[in-house]
């Protein structure tokens, strides 16, 4: 079997002297979309974090491409080619809409997205780029947070929990993009609350329970009440 | 004819203390350090251009092409080697190392320099002036001043607002930690905010040098003006730093006036009105 994009084994993760991911093993596929769920307090953020490099005190292995990266800084990671678009969107607030746009596409990768090609996929933020991303609704930063990572043409974006705070159809219109996002074989992994929107989309799914994996496997695989189960930990 | 003289020249000062302020403003704008050393890093870009001329025979002006690059390295790595190692939550530890350096500046410079004061000289440059209507004469020197004063802040105002520097400036200003997720190293645009600052740092210490007396004490007295300036045209906004020195300027020149001895006075007291009736300073940042 070939390598996965990107590996972990043994991944123990601390804020603190408070461990928050206990071994936690994960493969994620070239082009396969992974739903990350579980409860709040599971170790989801956090372990999307580990893999970018914010949360520093980890040990295990994060291999991406073969080559191990977990003692790499954040910002060398985002130029191999992983994205975060964080929880809560994080929009830097004196920057405009585009300027926050170009910052994603500070490290330069190449590929597919540019500005234009952010602005076809989300047009209101053509008609807004001018404006302090303050400004925007919810749903609009949102855009602008998934730009924002888009631009720099990552191999793996990671969505931490893209319908929080938002009404239910602006989750609709974001999730309706889900496949244009992912259509140039980007490999994701998205977090979210809301187990059957998550696993609607997924290729694949891994159910996190007290930073452990508690279940993983194909949507179809479990009946319903067994990824209940697995989610509250009953 | 004798209070606009006098106020003329209070605003043509402000320049000379604008420039004292807008490195402070910029530090703290882009990571949260205030610098206790800014003042003597002033003093010691004077000893440099000192140094430059007696080595090279050049003039204070032309001196710059070689004190500017070389204050803007020392800032780069004195942020990346000692500066970033203090940064974090706590706002003591950049206080209590800035602290340190002033004083190993001051007593470094009063080492090799003597406590001796020096001038750097422009020559007839100094004294020539426009003269405008009776009783009111503008020099050359101070209207320089304020020119590159103009010219600084609008510079760093286009730098921070229409660069990709300046936009590094911002976002690790607003959020250092999804900066990093945008691939910016903090450490490294820290150090480059810091070479910026004491890029303008090298322009303040040479007009502060052609315009007086300057000697290895009067460092503290440099930042207590810019810090003045920042706090009157309040934080973040570097046109209302420029309205600072300038308040301070005139406020110092009007009590020059009354007293002799009122002049640093009364610009404490505007200061300190200002800072009772608006403490966000006059112009907070995003009125502008
Ligand atoms: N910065 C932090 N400092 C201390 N503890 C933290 C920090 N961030 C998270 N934790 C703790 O780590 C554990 C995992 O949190 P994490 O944010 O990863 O969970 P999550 O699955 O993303 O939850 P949510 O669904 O609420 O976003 C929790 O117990 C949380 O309290
Ligand atoms: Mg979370």
């Amino acid at each position: 079997m070939v390598e996965p994009l990107l590996s972990i084994v043994g991944l123990d993760a601390f804020h603190g002297d408070a461990q928050a991911l206990f071994g936690l093993d994960l493969a994620l596929q070239e082009g396969e979309l992974l739903a990350l769920i579980g409860a709040n307090g599971a170790g989801k953020s956090t372990l999307l974090r580990s893999i970018t490099g914010l949360v520093k005190h980890r040990k295990g292995m994060i291999r991406f491409r073969g080559e191990d990266i977990l003692g790499l800084p954040a910002h060398v990671i985002v130029g191999q080619g992983i994205a975060l678009v964080p929880e809560g969107r994080r929009l830097f607030p004196s920057l405009s809409v585009e300027e926050n746009l170009l910052l994603g596409a500070q490290v330069a990768r190449p590929g597919p997205w540019s500005l234009q090609a952010v602005y076809e996929l989300f047009p209101v933020l053509r008609e807004k780029r001018k404006a302090p991303s303050t400004s925007l609704s919810g749903g609009q930063q949102q855009m602008v947070a998934i730009g924002r990572g888009l631009m720099s043409n990552p191999d793996i974006l990671l969505l931490d929990e893209l319908s929080l705070g938002l009404a239910p159809v602006v989750i609709r219109d974001i999730y309706a993009l889900l496949p244009k996002i992912v259509g140039n074989g980007l490999s994701v992994i998205l977090v979210e609350q809301d187990i059957n929107r998550a696993l609607s989309v997924a290729d694949r799914f891994l159910c996190m329970l007290e930073g452990k994996p508690s279940l993983q496997g194909k949507p179809g695989d479990y009946s319903r009440d067994q990824i209940t189960n697995a989610y509250f930990g009953t | 004819m004798d209070w606009i003289n006098i106020i003329i020249q209070g605003i043509l000062v402000g320049g000379l203390y604008a420039l004292f302020a807008t490195g402070l403003s910029l530090i703290f704008g882009v990571m949260r350090l205030v610098n206790i050393a800014h003042g003597d890093l002033i003093v010691a870009s004077a000893y440099l251009a000192y140094g430059v001329m007696q080595l090279t025979g050049v003039g204070p002006l032309t001196s710059l092409i070689a004190v500017i690059p070389l204050a803007a390295l020392f800032g780069y790595l004195l942020q990346l080697l000692v500066l970033n190692r203090t940064l974090d939550k706590d706002i003591l530890p950049p206080l209590l190392v800035t602290f340190g350096l002033s004083i190993i500046i001051q007593n470094g410079l009063l080492e090799i320099f003597s406590a001796n004061s020096h001038k750097l000289n422009l020559g007839s440059f100094e004294i020539e002036s426009i003269h405008l209507m009776p009783g009111v004469d503008i020099g050359y020197f101070p209207l320089l001043t304020f020119a590159v004063a103009v010219a600084v802040v609008f510079g760093l105002q286009q730098l921070f607002y229409h660069s990709a520097i300046g936009r590094a400036f911002r976002a690790v200003s607003d959020d250092p930690e999804v900066a990093q997720l945008m691939g910016l190293n903090n450490r490294t645009v820290y150090a480059s905010a810091m070479a910026l600052c004491l890029a303008v740092v090298a322009v303040a210490g040479v007009f502060m040098a052609i315009r007086a007396n300057f000697d290895p004490s009067m460092g503290p007295g440099r930042l207590i003006f810019g810090f003045e300036a920042v706090i009157i045209g309040g934080l973040g906004n570097l046109w209302g730093t420029l309205a600072g020195g300038v308040i301070l300027g005139v406020a110092q020149a009007l009590g020059a006036q009354i007293d002799p001895g009122w002049q640093l006075l009364s610009g404490h007291i505007v200061f300190l009105l200002i800072l009772a009736v608006k403490p966000q300073g006059l112009f907070p940042k995003g009125a502008a």
